[in-house]
């Protein structure tokens, strides 16, 4: 006979997603990376390996880059959280995000929202980043397409801009 | 690769005290307890394991503290990585503690995973850390509930490796971990929070949970050093820790500690053999010897055991040549990007 197996806990998340104050339930199994693709419709952030190996899920959590993965949408109750959705504003490209597309930092584009979130992190902490910080800050974040030298060349350019 | 389960269902529990995380761990021993959750929840999604439900520990405020004295550093079980990375006191102090938290895996999971988790990480082995669709395809193991280790089809044990980078450097600095149970609190050398079985490398009682860490500031050089297939992150093929003190130039304590090749981290024995002595190349050579005899990598990663026991023995002697050089308080830089 069928086993539905033990009825998940749900409770009321409240964050803040990309500025706005939102409450929805969430199960207690619920993962970020599901709450924000599947319940919130934000597919920006990608699943990649869907195991905390590759970045492609990374989102700002209280301006910090964590992996989404590896994270339940339960315990941001009370926090910010960013996406990549929430960093264009007015109709105006952000600053990585004209860099990535200036420098050709995206090729398939798969593991550009990780990548833009990762560094989008370190910009805020290290507005004028080295070589070597931008590679350890992205030391999580996996691209197959492009060999990383155009990604460091678009966050390098990213910060440029902005001094 | 096939994508992994989605989390199996469970429900959290989130205790704000000690004594309440304690008593929801005696009440059903299958909870499992969550801290960062970067190693626990990926396994869950593996369907290595399948708890009804997760202990979340992290609103327990006490477990989130660094205290120093003069003598001790206390470090509450939930500090996470990052912190333990960026600390002053901890870079100034315990050089290998902060060596090895920069060591695991990479920036992002350094902000969720926590000191506590990462002692009581899951060992590890390519029959184990695999889709539920593949282990199934080449039949269970001892760990995941067959009846053979695929790595020693002969013996009784498992031989996943312990791959946390953490335990060696505190083993190697001679920290003592705080535990809390039913019967209230005990403290443990770190090398005997830990047994020789894949399978049950903990050696915590039903109920127990890791509170705490000391780590006395009485050995003065330390540091940590690993080597791993993708140098960006990954767990250890081999990581070495070694705490030394030197009276005049000559050594006068000496812990070295080894993770990625044994169930357990390894505390190397016989070290004390080389007190008195001078850390030259002859030093180095004996370390080298004692770290080679005396761990024992299986095949659980895809490189060959044999590979994992010469570079153990290679770390230990660079590492504890750099400690020795007299330039060795002005650091060896990154330890993960020199090994």
């Amino acid at each position: 006979m069928f086993d539905p197996g033990p009825i998940p806990g749900k409770r009321l998340l409240r964050i803040r997603l990309n500025g706005r104050w939102r409450e929805d339930a969430v199960a207690d199994d619920q993962l970020l990376v599901d709450y924000l693709r599947d319940t919130a419709g934000l597919t920006g952030t990608k699943t990649g390996c869907d195991g905390g190996e590759c970045g492609a899920c990374t989102v700002l959590v209280d301006d910090e880059p964590i992996p989404s993965c590896l994270t339940l949408a339960a315990r941001c109750e009370g926090r910010s959280v960013e996406t990549i959705e929430g960093l264009a504003a007015g109709g105006r490209l952000h600053r990585l995000q004209q860099a990535f597309h200036e420098k050709l930092g995206a090729q398939c584009g798969f593991c550009t929202p990780g990548m833009i979130m990762a560094a989008e992190g370190l910009l805020r902490r290290q507005p004028d980043p080295s070589e070597a910080e931008i590679r350890a800050a992205l030391a999580g974040n996996l691209c197959r397409c492009t060999g990383y030298v155009k990604i460091v060349e678009s966050v390098r350019a990213a910060a440029a801009a902005d001094a | 690769m096939t994508a992994p389960l989605p989390l199996p269902r469970l429900r959290l529990i989130r205790p704000t005290t000690v004594e309440a995380a304690v008593a929801a761990r005696v009440e059903c021993p299958q909870h499992e307890v969550l801290a960062g959750g970067t190693d626990l929840l990926v396994n869950l999604r593996r369907g290595l394991l399948a708890p009804p439900a997760l202990i979340d520990i992290t609103g327990i405020a006490e477990l989130d503290e660094v205290r120093t004295t003069a003598d001790r550093t206390r470090i509450g079980a939930l500090v996470r990585l990052d912190r333990l990375a960026e600390d002053p006191a901890i870079a100034s102090r315990h050089a290998a503690l902060r060596e090895a938290a920069v060591a695991v895996a990479a920036p992002g999971h350094r902000r969720l995973a926590t000191v506590g988790g990462n002692l009581c990480l899951q060992t590890r082995c390519i029959y184990v850390n695999q889709s539920a669709w593949w282990r199934a395809a080449h039949g269970a193991c001892l760990k995941s509930g067959g009846e053979v280790c695929h790595v020693a089809p002969e013996g009784a044990r498992c031989h996943a490796a312990f791959s946390g980078d953490v335990a060696p450097a505190l083993i190697a600095l001679d920290a003592e971990i705080e535990i809390a149970g039913p019967a209230g609190r005990r403290r443990v050398a770190c090398a005997d929070l830990y047994h020789e079985e894949g399978r049950a490398h903990l050696r915590l009682d039903s109920g127990e949970i890791v509170t705490a860490i000391e780590v006395p500031t009485s050995i003065a050089h330390s540091g940590y050093l690993k080597e791993r297939i993708r140098r960006s992150f990954d767990f250890p093929l081999a990581g070495v820790a070694i705490a030394c003190r030197t009276e005049g130039a000559e050594l006068s304590a000496l812990r070295i500690a080894v993770t990625g090749t044994n169930s357990r981290p390894l505390l190397i024995e016989g070290t004390d053999a080389l007190l008195g002595r001078r850390i030259d190349e002859s030093v180095l050579a004996a370390a080298e010897k004692l770290v080679a005899r005396q761990v024992r990598p299986m095949r659980t990663t895809l490189f060959p055991a044999n590979h994992r026991r010469s570079v153990a023995a290679a770390l230990a002697r660079r590492l504890l040549g750099a400690l020795g050089a007299p330039d060795a308080a002005a650091g060896r830089g990154h330890a993960g990007g020199t090994a």
